[in-house]
């Protein structure tokens, strides 16, 4: 939706180009043969999608059988085919290339679910706290680093690797102490040799610096090397294009990789919410599909989590979006997960029943869900997720969302 | 350290340059801040009055080329590049006026500004407008009032069709009613949380569902987009925003939405928001508590005059600690780099087309700051970790190694241009890189890339 107009920052054309370059084994380099010594302890694979500007749970998993939401949205989903989930939800018609998933049961969702943060609705302390996975007793000003590199600070043996951050959108879930790699695909460095070792010596005292370099480096000496060795994956006619990000997380998750975390951007439906979701659940369904495609037989050994600040309010305002509100939905996805369901307790849309008179009434803690699907992945202790990854939460009963 | 002109150009400004000699300290950054404004004049940028029609003609003239006449589809073709040509001219002059003005710190706080009250084009024909609403609602103020600032701000087209001020409507007002429409929180709530109070101030959601109902009535006219305050639109009824009643006159009164931004702007909360972050994006991602505070005094016992908190910030000791703890933003960088160089007026004017978009505008985007789309209201990041990733100081790396060449015919001796760009703040490391360097290009392209140049 928002285009100025002027070269996107993740251009199409130069991906294109380079994920020919990328398509290939990656093992016959000098600079890997080190990093490749060290393995992962784990096998699955875990991607966090951080959806910002709060996805509207309610027009993506539509309670259309609960009696008091058709009053809600007069304009917003009007005539159009939502498709049924049995009981009483049915899936925004813009996510039907992931129907096929769901009838595998490899996708799924949580409904009415939120972080602790209540009441002021601010896009950016939302996504703090939901990147930091604390609750509403730390002030977020003081947390440094994500959840996901919490639940990394306690597991010996990883490497930089272990966990990546891609795109050009800061992750805050992943920054803090423990070791991680983050590169936006299209990145290039064209050094001469002499130069390059200048630059390393020029940096040498400057960690920031010091280290961005580093590790730039490295990767664009992965990327240039690989030329010549394979061909971008051929996509069927009509198949929504291939998401660039989504192809190079695969790419690393075949390979040392076993988390990645990216951003999409562009949830906040304030107006003209028909078209404007429309076009991110589209783009939402190319990056599953495109990251089941690129796993290959390593999806099965794969979830995907994708969570948001906030949901959205019950009622569409006064120009046919929606405003900032409390409960929404998470989206499970991936070979490993037990899909096929809506999970969560549903406190229904009536009056009533909404948060101040206005939101989804949020029945669970999205965290648990991260947590479970930790525990489940990675084996992780209930007491370590409830007290360091996620200080405070109470994890609840298993939802069994993992086989 | 005390006030001396390196860390005046380099924090202050768009850093050193061989043909302008840097402000020798506060005095001087003032003086010439409460002087004239010449460059905007000798830099023009396209007003509002001519955004908007361009925006217009080139939406209709797609229409009709969607309709299928052949001449139709050449129309729209030429009207979507003069509009782009527009932008990238209005890239061009702004990129001039940080590259050639003496009086540097204006543009930073034009800068500063325009994050502080983010606009950003939601569709492309709109390509134009942050540029005109910068202009138009922000310069003049640069060294006024902020609560002119904030009045200029919300009745600028361009900040209210980014937070969708022109279509919340009084849900009870005679608009509302005929066309079943309501409200739309937006404007409202980024407001209170962002451009005046700060999150972390006392306010409600009561407030802000209080304070949109009493912004409804703010709007343009859709086909000339000319500001107007639309009665027939505006709740009825009277507003408790923060404690105080406005409005309830029929018809409703712009002057009561004047007068609830006069006592958000002189609230505490406000002076203090403003002077962090002020403090935050000038000298420090964790600024002297005691330059805070000098900052919000002077802001509350001026009433809200920018110059006094500017003037408060310039003359604490702690604006003048030693460089390098901050990282300067990709748009900074690239301006203080061609400062550095001493590129000509003429120089960057000629440069093609093409060139801009890709090596300039696109630049600034693989750098992590895409030109006039941060990527919220809250505008650009602060920490220096937020700029120096591997990808964005890649994409540094390589402008600096690649594009200075490519407009600059004659590069400078790698090791004079240590001196030029960064004068007593060069550390041993960029000069011995310099001294090294294989070729011209390259050493100059490593006095960029270093971190001594890349940090303010």
């Amino acid at each position: 939706m928002i285009n100025g107009g002027f070269e996107a920052p993740l251009s199409r054309r130069v991906f294109l180009k380079s994920s020919a370059l990328i398509g290939c084994s990656l093992a016959a380099e000098p600079f890997l043969t080190t990093m490749t010594l060290a393995q992962a302890p784990w096998d699955h694979r875990l991607v966090v999608l951080i959806l910002r500007g709060a996805m509207d749970g309610l027009d993506v998993v539509r309670p259309v059988g609960d009696p008091a939401f058709a009053g809600y949205r007069t304009t917003i989903a009007e005539g159009d085919a939502a498709l049924p989930l049995g009981g009483i939800f049915a899936l925004h018609p813009a996510l039907a290339p992931l129907m096929p998933l769901w009838h595998a049961g490899q996708l799924g969702f949580a409904h009415a679910v939120s972080t602790p943060y209540r009441d002021k609705r601010s896009h950016f302390d939302g996504q703090d706290i939901l990147e930091a996975g604390t609750g509403m007793d730390v002030p977020v000003a003081a947390v440094r680093d994500g959840w996901l590199n919490r639940m990394l600070q306690g597991v010996p043996g990883l490497t930089a690797q272990t966990a990546f951050a891609v795109g050009r959108d800061e992750m805050k879930v992943l920054m803090g102490p423990a070791a991680h790699a983050s590169w936006a695909p299209d990145a290039r460095l064209g050094l001469s040799a002499q130069s390059r070792v200048l630059l390393e010596r020029m940096y040498h005292d400057d960690p920031l610096f010091r280290d961005a370099a580093q590790e730039a480096m490295a990767l664009a000496d992965r990327l240039d090397t690989g030329g010549g060795m394979g061909a971008p994956v051929a996509v069927p006619a009509g198949a929504p294009k291939p998401d660039p990000l989504a192809a190079f997380a695969a790419e690393r998750l075949r390979e040392e990789t076993r988390i990645a975390a990216f951003s999409i951007n562009g949830w906040d439906t304030h107006r003209a919410q028909r078209a404007v979701l429309h076009g991110q659940l589209a783009g939402l369904a190319a990056t599953i599909l495109t990251l089941r495609e690129g796993l290959g037989p390593v999806w099965k050994k794969t979830t995907v989590i994708a969570m948001t600040e906030f949901g959205r309010t019950a009622r569409e305002n006064g120009s046919g979006g929606t405003d900032h509100g409390t409960g929404g939905v998470m989206v499970l996805a991936g070979g490993a997960v037990r899909g096929g369901k809506v999970y969560g307790k549903w406190p229904g849309v009536a009056e009533s029943a909404l948060y101040a008179g206005r939101d989804l009434m949020p029945t669970a803690d999205v965290r648990a869900y991260a947590a479970w699907a930790m525990r489940g992945l990675y084996g992780l202790d209930t007491g370590v997720l409830e007290k360091t990854v996620f200080p405070g939460l109470d994890m609840g009963n298993n939802p069994g969302i993992l086989l | 350290m005390s006030a001396n002109p390196t860390i005046a150009a380099i924090r202050f400004g768009f850093g050193l340059s061989p043909h302008i000699a840097p402000p020798a300290n506060a005095a001087a950054i003032m003086a010439a801040l409460l002087g004239p404004d010449p460059v905007a004049a000798t830099f023009p940028v396209a007003p509002l009055t001519e955004v908007w029609p361009l925006a217009m003609a080139e939406a209709q003239l797609r229409r009709d080329s969607k309709l299928g006449a052949p001449d139709t589809v050449a129309h729209y073709r030429a009207a979507r590049q003069q509009n782009r040509i527009m932008a990238a001219q209005g890239f061009v002059n702004i990129l001039q006026r940080a590259v050639q003005s003496p009086d540097g710190f204006r543009e930073r706080l034009q800068n500063f500004w325009s994050g502080h009250f983010t606009v950003v084009a939601k569709q492309a024909v709109f390509i134009g407008l942050p540029t005109a609403f910068a202009e138009e609602a922000l310069r003049p103020h640069l060294t006024g009032r902020f609560a002119d600032m904030l009045k200029a701000v919300v009745t600028h087209p361009g900040m209210l069709a980014y937070l969708d001020q022109n279509s919340s409507i009084g849900p009870d007002s005679r608009v509302g009613r005929r066309k079943g429409r309501g409200l739309n929180e937006n404007l409202g709530r980024e407001l209170l949380e962002l451009h005046t109070l700060g999150v972390g101030a006392g306010y409600s959601q009561t407030d802000v569902r209080q304070f949109a109902d009493l912004l409804t009535g703010l709007s343009y006219t859709p086909k000339q987009g000319q500001f107007r305050f639309d009665p027939a639109a505006a709740e009825p009824g009277a507003e408790l925003v923060l404690g105080r009643r406005y409005g309830g006159e029929q018809p409703a009164r712009l002057a009561d939405i004047f007068a609830a931004l006069e006592d958000i702007a002189h609230r505490p909360e406000t002076a203090h928001h403003i002077a962090t972050k002020l403090a935050v994006h000038f000298v420090s991602d964790t600024p002297d508590a005691g330059l805070v505070t000098a900052m919000t005094g002077a802001y509350m016992q001026s009433g809200g005059l920018l110059p006094s908190v500017y003037e408060a910030m310039l003359t604490h000791p702690a604006a003048w600690a030693s460089l390098g703890a901050k990282v300067r933003q990709p748009f900074d960088f690239m301006a203080a780099s061609l400062r550095a160089l001493g590129v000509a007026p003429e120089a960057l004017a000629g440069m093609p087309l093409v060139f801009v978009v890709r090596q300039m505008v696109g630049a600034l985007a693989r750098m992590g700051q895409p030109f006039q789309r941060a990527p919220g209201p809250n505008g650009w990041p602060e920490a220096a970790a937020a700029w120096i990733e591997p990808q964005t100081l890649a994409a540094r790396i390589q402008w600096a190694m690649a594009v200075p060449g490519r407009i600059v015919p004659d590069l400078p001796d790698p090791r004079e241009f240590v001196t030029a760009a960064l004068g007593d703040a060069a550390g041993p490391g960029v000069k011995d890189a310099a001294r090294q360097a294989e070729t011209r290009r390259e050493g100059v392209g490593l006095v960029l890339a270093s971190a001594d140049f890349n940090r303010r």
